[in-house]
């Protein structure tokens, strides 16, 4: 028993590999595991829509794994490979959306929209404590009500 | 003065449900547009389903033609297979490409059902397939005489869908332009 998980554990040392729905991708070493790892979760399945090319069991997904894995091994960057399959299937297989023209909105909105807001914040509270002095018939009035305030303790 | 800008975040909140909300229903999630559009169509080398015979992308240039991508495991391609027949009797050019499949199932298909097609690309392993974008068949490119890929529809085509794509494939037909490029029409006539 012992030995067999020896013998198991030190085989698994031995190369790194993904296991993506059961398929083996070898590697010689972690980094490009990790890579293909990332690459597949970051890729997006043009089949099934909702799931990455890690997650889908699509035929096609498979077939575009297995792209995936042809172009690392012919030593491709992540950025080719990436090119690679969106000049093929279009820029929707990016889960990770390059920044370009009409992905303007998509990047920048939420941070245009927290200095809007932090702009509508500062003016409503700055706007909050200024006071203005008091103009003559307020004066006049407020003298008056303290006046009359007197005269209550008074009597 | 600041009540009135208490009510920005609720009209930024309106703005943005209409312009979101006006996405959601018009969203088609079964096409998607491909990159290829104007594109040349890919290279490839691959043999003929029907012959011992190599073909090449410049196979695929003179009269402008559909590039059809099917197999014998697709329910849809069956379905379209007797429009495909019509239009070919029409006399439209339609090129197949017979999509990780098998060439001999293929080849009883064909004889069963008809052969719309001028040849058939054989492509088992889905090579071409992936330089096209195919994800799924049947699918149909509109591959001008000059061998430019003008438009691709995805899904079955029929008579509602071909009055869709007419229009583009009737000036296709005007497109074929007399020689432009001395240099790579000259080699393409060495090779």
């Amino acid at each position: 028993m012992k030995f067999m998980l020896a013998l198991c554990l030190s085989l698994l040392t031995l190369t790194s590999q993904a296991v993506v729905n059961g398929h083996l991708y070898p590697f010689d070493n972690e980094l490009d595991k990790d890579r293909f790892n990332i690459l597949a979760e970051d890729l997006r399945c043009p089949k099934c829509q909702n799931q990455n090319l890690a997650d889908s069991y699509a035929p096609v997904a498979g077939d575009m794994r297995d792209k995936v894995y042809e172009l690392m091994i012919e030593g491709q960057s992540d950025d080719e490979i990436v090119t690679y399959l969106v000049d093929r299937y279009g820029d929707f297989v990016r889960y990770n959306p390059a920044v370009q023209k009409n992905t303007f909105f998509l990047w920048f909105a939420p941070g245009v929209m927290v200095l809007i807001a932090l702009i509508i914040i500062i003016s409503i509270t700055r706007g909050g404590k200024k006071s203005k002095p008091l103009s003559e018939e307020e004066k006049a009035k407020l003298a008056q009500l303290q006046a009359a305030r007197r005269e209550k303790q008074d009597s | 003065m600041n009540r009135i800008l208490l009510f920005i975040p609720l009209i930024i909140f309106i703005v943005m449900a209409i312009f979101l909300g006006g996405g959601i229903g018009r969203e088609d999630k079964d096409v998607l547009p491909s990159p290829l559009i104007g594109k040349p169509f890919p290279q490839f080398i691959l043999q003929q389903v029907e012959a011992d015979k190599q073909l090449t992308q410049s196979d695929l240039q003179g009269k402008p033609m559909l590039v059809n991508v099917w197999a014998t495991w697709c329910p849809t391609c069956k379905a379209e297979h007797q429009f495909l027949n019509t239009l070919a009797a029409e006399g439209v050019r339609i090129i197949g490409i017979n999509y990780k499949d098998d060439d001999d199932e293929a080849k009883v298909w064909l004889r069963d059902f008809g052969n719309p097609y001028e040849f058939n690309i054989s492509d088992p392993k889905g090579k071409l397939g992936l330089e096209l974008g195919v994800y799924g068949a049947p699918e149909t490119f509109f591959v001008d005489g000059d061998g430019i890929i003008r438009a691709k529809h995805v899904g079955d085509l029929n008579q509602r869908v071909w009055q869709k794509y007419k229009g583009i494939f009737d000036q296709m037909k005007t497109h074929v332009e007399p020689v432009k490029q001395d240099g790579e029409e000259n080699k393409g006539e060495k090779q």
